[in-house]
């Protein structure tokens, strides 16, 4: 499974292909919502390596309206603010579908919640 | 019996069959947990925290699971589609990637807090993969330039490996030194063949994890490159003294104690049922004598 946690980190690793390679954008996909543990020191440790615009634009784009457009500082999140962004990271699955880069439009097909990200003579 | 990097391509290697040999062998199982366990120690984490860790060459999530069990949130990325399909049979929590680690990676500068690899770089070495890459040294270069860009400042990366040769060690040490790493090697028992094992401590900045949670910036005390294990007592006093000395006085406590100690019963009608399991046709029936006292003078 490709978690949203995963996917906020991830860019197009093409040959040449180092601006506008990230947020990867999610096509045709199957979700699955998987419980997790919820760890509120994880998240605040993890805050600030995101994104906050790529993920609140990618949840939107798994029709998850939940986050809110700014993020909190990470020593100021209340409770209710981290169990949304734990709903949001770790429990949605992407299992089927694929990641399309919106710079060189490259493909990532996803199968089985696997994506694979084997990459081309050409892309190397 | 050939090495199985020489043997045919990760991917090619590790079919359903061996995938599931691989897995389901409780030696194997052991070993690979030991070594992840060891590999978790050398990277020094601050204690009691959930990181975010890369698994690469996760494999069938033997070392995952591991780190599903000390609660970390995980990525690993293996090259053998079987393999990865076990580790989704077995549930593990981490993101599974198909992925060619010789062809760099894509994640963002900054995104682990550390990486850990079991049994996967010798296989960067000499096996050629049915994916297009080029030589050893420019897969290993693409390998460990974008690790090191995904990994935070400072964390690290511990692989155990399985080097051929000297040389090997030493390619593998000067690439990743190049992109920019610290560290180097620690080999647990250097003389004993069985036991020995080789991990490649890479660092990125001074190694040394600052903790998440304590919000003074308290820095973990790890030394600069950890000691491997030598099988010898951790008594500091022990360590003072010379090593020959330390086998001598070894030696004479055994030359002391006589020979072996005295053979009970049970193990004896143990070993004569194994003889005649193995087909052996001269082993004495069982009775009542078997395995008796005897007198000293016999």
């Amino acid at each position: 499974m490709v978690r949203l946690i995963t996917h906020n980190l991830l860019a197009c690793h093409v040959r040449g292909c180092t601006s506008n390679n990230f947020p990867l954008v999610f096509k045709d996909v199957q979700l699955q919502l998987k419980e997790a543990e919820y760890n509120p020191d994880f998240l605040r440790g993890f805050m600030p390596k995101l994104e906050w615009k790529a993920l609140v634009d990618t949840a939107k784009s798994l029709n998850n309206q939940s986050l809110p457009d700014q993020a909190p500082e990470p020593q100021a999140a209340n409770e209710e603010f981290l169990k949304i962004l734990h709903h949001v990271l770790l429990e949605i699955h992407v299992e089927e579908g694929a990641m399309l880069c919106p710079n060189c439009s490259h493909v990532y097909p996803i199968s089985n919640g696997i994506p694979n990200m084997l990459l081309q003579e050409h892309e190397l | 019996m050939s090495r199985p990097e020489a043997q045919a391509p990760a991917e090619i290697y590790y079919g359903d069959s061996e995938a599931q040999k691989y897995t389901s062998n409780t030696r194997n199982q052991r070993i690979q947990a030991e070594m992840t366990n060891r590999a978790i120690e050398l990277l020094a984490l601050p204690p009691d925290e959930s990181l975010f860790l890369l698994d690469i060459g996760c494999g069938s999530g033997l070392s995952g699971e591991i780190l599903d069990e000390l609660g970390h949130v995980w990525a690993g990325v293996d090259i053998a589609p079987s393999m990865l399909q076990v580790a989704l049979e077995r549930e593990v929590d981490g993101d599974l990637f198909l992925q060619d680690i010789s062809q760099g990676f894509g994640f963002r500068p900054g995104s682990f807090d550390g990486a850990i690899s079991i049994s996967v770089l010798q296989w960067l070495l000499t096996s050629p993969t049915s994916h297009p890459t080029n030589s050893p040294p420019a897969r290993l270069s693409r390998f460990f330039t974008t690790l090191y860009a995904a990994l935070r400042n400072p964390s690290r990366a511990v692989f155990q490996f399985y080097p051929e040769t000297d040389d090997q060690i030493t390619l593998i040490t000067s690439v990743a030194r190049k992109a920019g790493f610290g560290g180097g090697i620690v080999v647990d028992y250097p003389n004993s063949k069985k036991a020995r094992k080789v991990f490649l401590c890479l660092m990125v900045g001074s190694g040394k994890y600052a903790s998440n949670t304590k919000g003074d910036g308290m820095e973990v005390d790890a030394q600069d490159l950890p000691r491997g294990l030598d099988g010898e007592d951790d008594d500091i006093a022990e360590k003072k003294s010379v090593v020959f000395e330390r086998r001598r006085a070894r030696e004479q406590g055994r030359e002391k104690k006589g020979k072996k100690k005295v053979v009970d019963k049970a193990w004896i009608l143990k070993k004569k049922e194994l003889y005649r399991q193995r087909g052996k046709d001269d082993v004495p029936n069982d009775s009542k004598f078997t395995g008796r006292r005897r007198k000293p003078v016999f």
